[in-house]
């Protein structure tokens, strides 16, 4: 219709297109139904859907992605496949800086990095999943009991969550280095011990926000026990922010262990990990650079892809955090 | 007590306790009855009580002090099996649509999970069909049922609200305030809506809203509320031609009138101060710091509600 009429318009000069040119007959009421004006014509998206496709779209996070993920596999199957072992010692290359053979050079001892990398990796990376799992379980069961509960349950459970907090983390890491001896173990539970509380605090908050949320009340108006109110409304509206923050928290333990393994608390010989290495080639810095060069690259590249990987996950399931 | 009440509320009282700050007084000493079929408006300014009312009489609040009747039985004294049968036929509509529904669950799940509670439905194809009937009665169609809330507007996702309330098939329904977060062309389709369901299904209303004219449209009775008291109460057609209370007469003067001449010669009562602080409340008319008329003895004394004219309740010395 509004074709005929362009035309009709268009074709007469402005003299023939008069009141009479312009009948009734040639309108006609576009009008579109009750039902039609409700149709929502974009394809039906859950939350995950569209986070997942926000997340796509961030490049500088997929491509941290793949690069976690080549370090993930390469620390896996390298000391399974290398040519090298990570302790053959060799005598005849000691301090030798990068070549074909070794392509990440030698140490001091003849032992070739690009081997040790990958198995020191394999600690650091493992303690860094490890305790940011451990961290997420016992702080997302700890800040939800206490969130949930309120009152002087929520009271006791965070002043001795304070406590906690207020122990520096160098202390607890002594005292169960002595008892338990120097190691992953001791370094591990006591990470673990000290490192759950920042997520609990959080739990916590999210949880006492949600509660009084008017879908929760919403909820209880329609007689939803308690078990199921956590189960579909508190958990699946926290599970973002617990993704973030386990994701940020996997580097911190990366962190923690290599600055204490370069303190020499940490892993002991012959077993290694980054922090280890970098303690090592600190030594050798002034002649042989590449000691050091290496293992701390690893730190960095690594940190740095879990953060750029945190941030591209929080712009993905919370739009509005980004500026 | 009414005999034709479906729900008698009498000396409703809730404080909240804010520890070294002394006491909240949200909801004191509120008394009234809602007949069966009706709908009873509850209107105030922002932070007069209005909410607290609606959820302590649902039950989301535990009650300081009052008694809540439902069709003949008193809330406190129900058997367990009686107050589940409470929970299913008392239901509410919540203010802000975009806060009363789980992002994380579809429509379908959202509106089902009155059903599911209650055991409603044998099998899912008899939930799913429930839910379309119900998407259908709300003027919304199946399609939207495998959506997210956050797929619809203001009005659709009200809309889904009514829906998830009507699912479990109630007689009474606390309506807190569902229009005061839509625009105006989409509160009249939701008001509608609501007075459609109610001649439809024979509900019960207790609308609570500080939009005085659209509480007129749609109230039978109306309860006026003034820092957790009710002041007057009347019915609708007679409370807004002829408010008693102080209060009242400021807030009726303060309604806009659509003709420009009437509007331009209409005389608005000016209220003057604030509202006091409801902590720590002392005996006496909540209203006589602003009032024109107080007496000492509205500052020592609280008046209480009296019956005026037929059915016309006023709390006020002065109108004695």
């Amino acid at each position: 219709m509004e074709k005929k009429m362009a035309f009709a318009a268009g074709s007469g000069t402005a003299a023939q297109v008069s009141d009479d040119c312009l009948t009734d007959d040639l309108f006609e009421r576009v009008g579109i139904s009750e039902q039609e004006s409700e149709k929502i014509s974009r394809e039906s998206v859950s939350y995950w859907k569209d986070a997942m496709r926000r997340f796509r779209q961030n490049k500088v996070a997929m491509a941290s992605l793949v690069i976690l993920l080549v370090i993930i596999l390469m620390c896996i199957f390298e000391p399974i496949f290398g040519p090298i072992k990570y302790d053959t010692q060799d005598y005849d290359v000691t301090n030798q800086g990068p070549t074909l053979q070794h392509i990440f050079g030698c140490d001091d001892l003849g032992r070739d990095i690009f081997a040790r990398i990958w198995v020191g990796g394999r600690v650091s990376l493992a303690i860094g999943c490890i305790g940011a799992l451990v961290s997420l379980v016992v702080g997302v069961i700890y800040g939800g009991i206490s969130g949930f509960c309120g009152g002087i349950v929520d009271d006791i459970m965070m002043r001795i969550l304070e406590i906690i907090v207020s122990i520096p983390y160098m202390v607890v890491v002594i005292i169960f280095s002595l008892f338990l001896g120097k190691g992953m173990g001791s370094l591990l539970i006591a990470l673990c011990v000290t490192s759950w509380t920042g997520l609990a605090r959080i739990v916590r908050g999210q949880i006492i926000e949600l509660k009084q949320s008017e879908y929760v009340l919403a909820a209880r108006v329609l007689g939803t026990p308690s078990f199921k109110i956590i189960l579909k409304h508190l958990i699946p509206n926290t599970m973002s922010i617990i993704i973030i923050n386990t994701t940020f928290a996997i580097p911190s333990f990366i962190f923690s262990e290599a600055f204490l393994s370069f303190l020499g608390m940490g892993i002991q010989p012959p077993l290694t990990s980054w922090g280890a290495m970098a303690a090592l080639g600190q030594q050798q810095m002034t002649y042989y650079p590449h000691e050091l060069i290496f293992p701390a690259l690893a730190i960095s590249v690594t940190m740095l892809a879990f953060n750029l990987l945190g941030d591209g996950l929080r712009d993905a399931f919370d739009p509005k955090l980004r500026k | 007590m009414d005999a034709n009440a479906l729900i008698h509320v009498e000396h409703l009282k809730k404080y909240f306790d804010l520890h070294k700050r002394g006491t909240l007084m949200a909801v004191d000493d509120v008394s009234f009855d809602i007949r069966r079929g009706e709908t009873f408006g509850l209107v105030g300014e922002s932070g007069c009580g209005k909410t607290t009312c609606g959820r302590t009489v649902i039950g989301l609040y535990r009650k300081t002090d009052g008694k809540v009747v439902y069709d003949g039985r008193d809330i406190d004294s129900m058997t367990e099996e009686d107050r589940f049968h409470f929970k299913k036929k008392a239901q509410m509509i919540f203010q802000d649509p975009y806060a009363s529904l789980n992002p994380r669950m579809t429509v379908e799940d959202i509106i089902a999970e009155g059903m599911d509670n209650f055991h409603m439905c044998q099998s899912t194809k008899e939930r799913q069909e429930r839910v379309y009937d119900l998407l259908h009665q709300v003027g919304l169609n199946k399609e939207h049922a495998a959506r997210f809330p956050h797929e619809f507007s203001g009005g659709q996702r009200q809309r889904i609200g009514i829906a998830r309330a009507l699912a479990v098939e109630p007689e009474f329904i606390v309506c807190d305030e569902p229009i005061s977060a839509l625009d105006v062309s989409i509160q009249a389709q939701v008001v509608n809506l609501l007075v459609h369901l109610q001649r439809e299904k024979g509900l019960t209303y207790l609308f609570i809203a500080h939009d005085l004219s659209m509480v007129k449209h749609i109230s039978d009775r109306v309860g006026v509320m003034y820092m957790g008291h009710i002041v007057e109460q009347a019915p609708s057609n007679e409370l807004y031609t002829n408010p008693l209370h102080p209060y009242t007469i400021a807030l009726m003067s303060a309604i806009p009138v659509t003709d420009p001449d009437v509007e331009r010669s209409k005389k608005v009562v000016p209220l003057e101060g604030e509202v006091s602080s409801p902590i720590n409340c002392r005996p006496g008319c909540r209203f006589a710091s602003r009032c024109k008329y107080a007496t000492d003895r509205c500052r020592q004394e609280t008046p209480v509600l009296k019956e005026i004219a037929e059915d016309h309740f006023v709390a006020c010395f002065q109108k004695e």
